[in-house]
């Protein structure tokens, strides 16, 4: 492992690096969620979900749990990550 | 709240709401007890709640005055995730959220989820691109974080502007949203309904500010929530028998799909793009949501937490708070859509229900049966066939009914109806005092303390501070009782500005150490400037105003159904499609032709992306 100031400089680059990466794959299935599920919404409708059409239910609820999830799990693996890289607030 | 100094209150916080939360429980009851024995008549009960609620928010805000520069705008950065969650919310939940959404979902179907989905997304985007990183730049507003990113008083000004009218539109759907509950529940001019309301908000912020209204908006949020739930989960057990509305409308929605056979509508409440096309649709989640990772008065909130990881936590709270309103609202829209149908479409005049008289004297429902109903009723656009029969084209509903007639249509008694009329009010003044104090903190902290006066003391500026937010509420008054659009209409507009004028620059100010002030400026006021253009000329009709042809024209109208002025088709609340990538674009462009940032501010965004900055 490196030491001094160029270590210090490839961790907080790894660290970001991996931000960066968490970001953009949770962006991509909120994407999916939102749009591509609204695009094909009509013939979504014909499958049901707990009794819903499921491009209603997506939109009324499904979508937004899925939100939930996806910050719920941001903010732990941020959390995560940041004691992994000694970058964390409280130590 | 008036020992707000030590941990011991924020360790007591979940002590003091639950004791809040069952006294506003028993506050109801006993005003049930007395409805039922007393006789108590309507305006009175609606006397009541508006005023035990509104006293109540304002005795929270002059227990929490200060003049402390740290509890006046960020609450003293000790805001615990979930009560942050919960003031964000209710921040968050407008007047538009609580009275006008299920309306829409009752009017659209799918069509309106475009509502429920924007305004939630657009958390995920606030959670993984701004919240962390504004805690940690930890100042105290938007254009704090504007001018130390990219230097200079010049982009703090635009930011200012731009705050304060994105803000100040904002304020005014929320302020005639509070003068409209005021006056149909207590019979009183629109315009002292608004006075009334504003009284209330002033109290909490001036004295208080972040400190005060933070509480305040947490108190709000359990009285709008609990409003917003009895009549859905009452309305859930006798319509399905199961008493989670959440889940039970999806048996409900199937039945409504049978009805709407009989009665020959064409386009069903599940069946998506009827209403709206899809490009409309889309376009308009998409602004919502980056709309919401745009609007100051909702990032501010990410201020007040004690540090970057509780910032990432804070807006799950936000999220699922906002939820338990949201996954019902379609639910109540279905519960109407069943009563309308089984209740009163196809019925005689003399066997409807109540309530359709009832809300029909208020102004919000309308049976236009009469062949002369177009001329002599109010809300009916077309004549009936005099048949004595409702047809379902004959029954005229204005969105605010769903929410507000819901009480009735269950069968509860009138003290509910005060419920929801507080929760409503609740829900308009908690957005109200968020939205007055980013204004009055742009213009006294940002644009005095910094830019005019830097040497003014702490006192100065706080008195300063509270001038303004008068004088800011005396135009904002002013103008609501003078502005023409409905409630969604301008909330929707300013969404669009905000993700055109914020968000690139919040965002790339963060992922790209190359955005610099040059780019930052030229793409926050083409961003801004674009939005505002495509809304004045296609939302407000600018061009017939002014008599000029600079503006695009408004979409086709029923008057003029050859002229179509909008770009693909698109509407005017949602603009911002054109304005975000626009100032996005301009952006990254001018950085790219202009001198790269310097060392300073590379130093400062890498400090950004850390919570702490590990040690060499």
């Amino acid at each position: 492992m490196a030491t001094g100031t160029e270590g210090v400089n490839a961790r907080r680059a790894e660290y970001w690096r991996r931000t960066v990466r968490l970001t953009a794959i949770l962006l991509a299935i909120w994407f999916v969620v939102t749009y591509v599920v609204a695009f094909f919404a009509v013939p979504l409708n014909n499958f049901k979900f707990f009794g819903f059409p499921f491009a209603f239910y997506m939109g009324a609820q499904g979508a937004l749990v899925i939100y939930l999830i996806l910050i719920v799990y941001y903010a732990r693996y941020m959390n995560r990550l940041d004691r992994e890289f000694g970058v964390a607030e409280e130590d | 709240m008036a020992t707000a100094t030590g941990g011991d209150f924020i360790s007591r916080l979940p002590r003091i709401y639950g004791m809040y939360t069952g006294g506003f429980l028993a506050f109801v009851i006993v005003l049930a007890l007395l409805e039922h024995y007393m006789n108590l008549s309507d305006r009175t009960i609606g006397y009541v709640f508006l005023a035990a609620t509104i006293g109540l928010y304002a005795m929270i805000g002059f227990m929490s005055r200060t003049m402390n520069s740290d509890e006046y705008y960020v609450a003293g950065r000790r805001v615990p995730a979930v009560f942050n969650g919960m003031a964000t919310a209710s921040d968050w939940m407008s007047a538009a959220s609580f009275i006008g959404m299920a309306g829409t979902l009752y009017v659209q179907g799918y069509d309106g989820l475009a509502f429920i989905m924007g305004w939630t997304g657009g958390y995920v985007l606030v959670a993984l691109l701004i919240a962390p990183y504004l805690r940690k730049f930890g100042q105290y507003t938007i254009p704090d974080f504007l001018g130390a990113r990219y230097g200079g008083n010049s982009i703090r000004l635009i930011g200012v502007v731009c705050a304060i009218v994105v803000s100040f539109v904002y304020l005014m759907a929320q302020l005639s949203g509070a003068g409209l509950i005021m006056s149909r529940f207590l019979g009183i001019e629109m315009m002292y309904g608004i006075i009334a309301a504003l009284g209330g908000v002033l109290v909490c912020s001036m004295l208080g500010g972040m400190r005060a209204v933070t509480w305040t908006q947490v108190a709000q949020y359990i009285v709008l929530i609990v409003a917003y739930l009895i009549p859905a989960v009452w309305m859930s057990i006798k319509v399905t028998g199961n008493p989670i509305p959440q889940l039970a409308y999806g048996g409900v929605l199937e039945q409504i799909a049978v009805l709407e056979q009989q009665f020959g509508v064409v386009a069903g409440h599940v069946q998506p793009f009827t209403r709206t096309d899809m490009a409309n649709f889309m376009a308009l989640t998409f602004c919502l949501m980056v709309g919401t990772a745009g609007l100051p008065h909702v990032l501010m909130r990410f201020y007040t937490v004690p540090s970057v990881k509780d910032a990432r936590t804070s807006v799950g709270w936000a999220l699922l708070f906002i939820c338990l309103l949201y996954f019902t609202a379609p639910a109540y829209a279905v519960f109407a859509k069943h009563a309308v149908y089984t209740d009163v479409i196809g019925k005689g005049l003399a066997e409807l229900p109540q309530w359709v008289a009832y809300w029909g004297k208020i102004g919000v429902v309308a049976v236009c049966d009469a062949v002369d109903a177009a001329t002599t009723i109010k809300g009916c656009t077309a004549a009936g066939n005099g048949d004595g029969i409702v047809q379902l084209k004959e029954l005229w509903l204005h969105g605010d009914a769903i929410v507000l007639a819901t009480p009735e249509i269950a069968g509860l008694p009138y003290v509910i109806s005060g419920l929801v009329a507080a929760g409503g009010l609740a829900a308009a003044l908690s957005t109200a005092d968020g939205l007055l104090l980013t204004m009055s903190n742009a213009l006294s902290h940002d644009f005095y303390t910094k830019i005019v006066n830097p040497n003014s003391s702490v006192t100065q500026r706080l008195t300063i501070a509270r001038v303004m937010l008068v004088a800011l509420a005396a135009i904002a008054a002013y103008a609501t009782i003078h502005a023409p659009a409905t409630i969604l209409q301008l909330v929707g507009q300013a969404f669009s500005l905000a993700a055109s004028a914020f968000f690139p620059a919040l965002v790339l100010g963060v992922f790209w150490k190359r955005a610099n002030k040059a780019g930052a400026i030229a793409g926050m006021l083409v961003g801004f400037l674009l939005a505002g253009y495509y809304i004045a000329g296609v939302g407000w009709n600018f061009n017939a105003l002014l008599g000029v042809g600079f503006f695009p024209d408004p979409g086709p109208t029923p008057a003029n159904p050859g002229v179509d002025g909008r770009w693909f088709g698109i509407n005017a609340i949602s603009g911002g499609i054109f304005g975000m990538p626009a100032g996005m674009l301009t952006m990254i462009v001018v950085s790219l032709l202009t001198r790269d940032t310097s060392p300073e501010i590379k130093a400062m965004v890498e400090n950004l992306r850390y919570p702490r900055m590990a040690k060499a």
